[in-house]
């Protein structure tokens, strides 16, 4: 068994290597940073080639946990080999890492991606004379195309197996490489044998963790001092920078060297920012794209798509209960399976067409290069609000699912900013409460336009809201936030990528409701259906349910929701049974009220704090975990989830009261 | 002057990256070195973070970053190795 590394800059295409390689389905985004935790597979070719997938990376001196990943990974576990993903189109960054990568000692291939988008500006690369420079072998290949990827891997497994690493050569001036030679005779009993030049170039640099792990003292530090110093002084730059010249140095005369010259005009990237960027259309712009695919999915296709797959289960049902009544089925049973898993699954598979337009055009934006364009238009206000431009890209994953939106929170780099965000993505409808705000929107305002993009206005408002109450406090503290981000070339994400993307989140959706939907709508069923009824318990076949187990549960906790106009046990039950899934909301309702929403919930203000409640307090238990994950902090989670909640409380009082007077006010 | 004053269709030259730790390693990890050749492409509609294209890579940093970037005008060859 070997292990290879695919290791590069962010937004190379490792990702679409690695699924392409393995066979596996990872999420790819057309934005930097779109893996941020290490993956694992197995090449589909050979299954004793292990192969890793790490987060992007621009040198190996991390800054963001998910770059301590990588660095982790290449130092302390060695990897047999490293499979260094090149990007072709901006080959000089590229390079610049695999500058580093190649002092680790461990073998390697370098693989060209993207070579398509040079040949667009007439430009061909020398790839024997490009190998025979970095002294390791080169590949071309074409991740999204899957060209020779088979032969790159083939090549990392071989260099894997014989375990040749590419020689060290001086990249460095002559004073330079003259004091890590000095540097080297200092510590010499402290350098590991392979690896040895990286480990030079570090203590030359000064790099905390590398000498805590090789365990230098403090005397061996101030020698070494000493003779960086004089470098320094010698060449009049300092250390960091004289390492960071010599290194880009030598990638920038390499892509010179292979690269012959191009056309010199404008790309199709430059041609589209012009007005994409543009300084008065690119807000209404993002914005208009972004909220008019949540509008095309959720009233647009929802409109057409919501009756038809009604009627849809309604005949399923029918269907279901004659065949019952035909195999004489106890009444337990067929109460089972048509109020309870009929009614709670079923409700919320009608929602699926919406949700496959919602997550196609969410995979659409991740892959064409968008997204990363609304983290830079949008900084500026955003910073206002405590949060970062960053925080965007989160966001708006967010409203596809929680769960990764929380996740992708890692690529902000100032800690008060990515906490922030982690706090706050939940806030925005999720697709599983598409289907709660179509139940309430149905039932309060037919056939409104507005109801839809009005649950998306209250999610930025609560989040504008909590990043002016909390950011610049002493827990969300105000600071310069190094704000730096790469602008990817835009590409039409393939027809494979859009499909598998979208297919990815709606089984995960329907994962859920086959399993957790599923029990959360049997268990509201058993709890709704059995209760002490005439000093016994048993099931209630057709006695009041108010007697029930459930309603006993939802009375109890229903006077801390009277305040906001829904303290009648049966929405207080669905609020409570929407922390499993939000999902769940509508099928416990659907369970619970055959005949219909209670009367409180069809009042325009009761319904709409019931609504507004279960959009902002505390999301599913999924998310829930993410958010514990992320904020490593217990006390910091129990925060969160308090504040979201209370917050989804006092809007759903403010709504309820406010709306209760305006009806009143209007009536009389 | 420095990148904060910079000027939307500009041609500068790196002089000097300032600042330390962190943000200073990521400015010149990201390529922007004494010599570098910067051009501003364009601005955010609020003026700020601010477009710039270098060694053939689009980046896009805030001007308040761009603070510690050290430039002069045009673009000068001779330090560019």
């Amino acid at each position: 068994m070997v292990t290879i590394a695919l290791a590069g800059v962010p937004n190379a295409g490792k990702t679409t290597l690695f699924n392409a390689l393995t066979g596996d389905r990872q999420p790819v985004g057309n934005w930097p940073g779109a893996t941020v935790a290490r993956l694992e597979g197995v090449w589909r070719r050979d299954a004793s080639v292990r192969i890793l997938d790490l987060p992007g990376v621009c040198s190996l001196s991390p800054y963001t946990p998910e770059e301590a990943i990588t660095r982790r990974v290449l130092t302390g576990e060695r990897p047999d080999a490293i499979l260094n993903l090149v990007d072709g189109a901006s080959l000089e960054r590229s390079l610049y890492l695999t500058t580093q990568l190649l002092e680790l000692g461990l073998p390697m291939v370098v693989a060209v991606n993207r070579l398509d988008l040079l040949e667009k500006r007439g430009q061909a690369l020398d790839l024997d004379l490009f190998s025979a420079r970095l002294g390791c072998p080169a590949v071309a290949i074409s991740a999204a195309r899957g060209t020779g990827v088979h032969q790159a891997a083939e090549l990392a497994a071989q260099a894997a197996r014989t375990g040749t690493p590419p020689k060290p050569f001086p990249l460095f001036s002559h004073r330079v490489e003259q004091a890590l030679s000095d540097i080297g005779v200092l510590a010499h009993d402290y350098l590991p044998q392979t690896g040895r030049r990286w480990y030079l170039v570090k203590l030359f640099e000064g790099d905390p963790p590398v000498q805590k792990a090789l365990g230098v003292g403090l005397a061996l530090r101030q020698r070494m001092d000493l003779v960086v110093s004089a470098c320094e002084e010698a060449v009049h730059d300092d250390r960091e920078e004289l390492i960071a010249a010599g290194r880009y140095a030598f990638a920038g005369q390499l892509a010179r060297r292979c690269l012959t010259r191009g056309r010199e005009s404008p790309s199709l990237t430059a041609r589209m920012d012009k007005l994409l960027l543009h300084p008065l259309l690119s807000l209404p712009l993002f914005l208009g794209t972004v909220l008019g695919m949540f509008w095309l999915a959720v009233h647009w296709v929802g409109g057409w798509t919501d009756q038809w797959m009604a009627a849809f289960f309604q005949r399923a049902c029918l269907l279901l209960s004659y065949a019952l009544g035909k195999l004489d089925c106890a009444p337990w049973l067929a109460s089972l399976l048509l109020d309870g898993v009929a009614a709670g699954v079923g409700t919320v598979l009608t929602f699926l067409p919406q949700l496959a337009v919602l997550f196609l055009c969410l995979t659409f934006l991740e892959g064409c290069g968008y997204l990363a364009r609304g983290a830079y238009l949008l900084d500026k206000a955003a910073r206002r609000f405590g949060l970062s431009g960053k925080s965007v890209v989160p966001y708006i994953l967010a409203c596809g699912c929680g769960v990764p939106g929380v996740l992708a929170c890692r690529t902000i780099h100032r800690e008060s900013c990515r906490r922030l965000t982690v706090i706050t993505a939940t806030f925005l409808p999720c697709g599983a409460k598409l289907p709660v705000i179509a139940l309430m929107a149905g039932a309060l305002f037919p056939g409104a336009w507005w109801a839809a993009p009005l649950a998306y206005l209250a999610g930025i408002a609560a989040i504008l809201l909590t990043g002016t109450l909390l950011g610049g406090t002493r827990w969300f503290p105000q600071g310069d936030t190094p704000f730096l981000l790469e602008l990817p070339p835009y590409r039409l994400p393939n027809l494979r990528d859009l499909v598998q993307g979208t297919v990815r989140r709606l089984g995960e959706f329907l994962k859920k409701a086959g399993s957790l939907l599923l029990l959360a709508s049997v268990a509201v069923w058993f709890a709704a259906g059995f209760g002490w009824s005439g000093g016994s318990f048993h099931y209630l076949a057709g006695e009041d349910p108010s007697r029930s187990l459930l309603a006993a549960l939802g009375t109890w906790l229903a006077p801390l929701f009277r305040p906001l106009g829904w303290g009648e046990w049966q929405p207080v039950v669905a609020a409570l049974m929407g922390e499993l899934a939000k999902e769940s909301i509508v099928g416990t309702l659907a369970v619970l009220c055959p005949q219909g929403l209670p009367l409180c919930l069809l009042d325009p203000a009761g319904g709409l704090s019931f609504l507004l409640f279960n959009l902002l307090c505390a999301p599913c238990l999924a998310a829930l975990s993410a958010i514990r994950q992320e904020l490593d902090s217990l006390r910091h989670f129990l925060l969160a989830v308090l504040w979201q909640t209370g917050l989804a409380w006092f809007t759903g009082l403010t709504v309820y009261q406010a709306g209760t007077l305006l009806i009143r006010i209007s009536g009389g | 002057m420095t990148l904060e004053q910079a000027k939307v269709g500009q041609t500068f030259t790196v002089l000097h990256v300032r600042g330390e730790g962190a943000l200073r390693r990521r400015l010149l990890d990201l390529g922007i070195l004494p010599g570098t050749a910067i051009e501003i492409t364009g601005a955010a509609p609020l003026g700020d973070p601010i477009e710039l294209t270098l060694r053939g890579y689009t980046l896009t940093l805030r001007r308040a970053d761009g603070a510690l970037v050290e430039v002069t005008p045009g673009q000068r060859r001779d330090r560019l190795w």
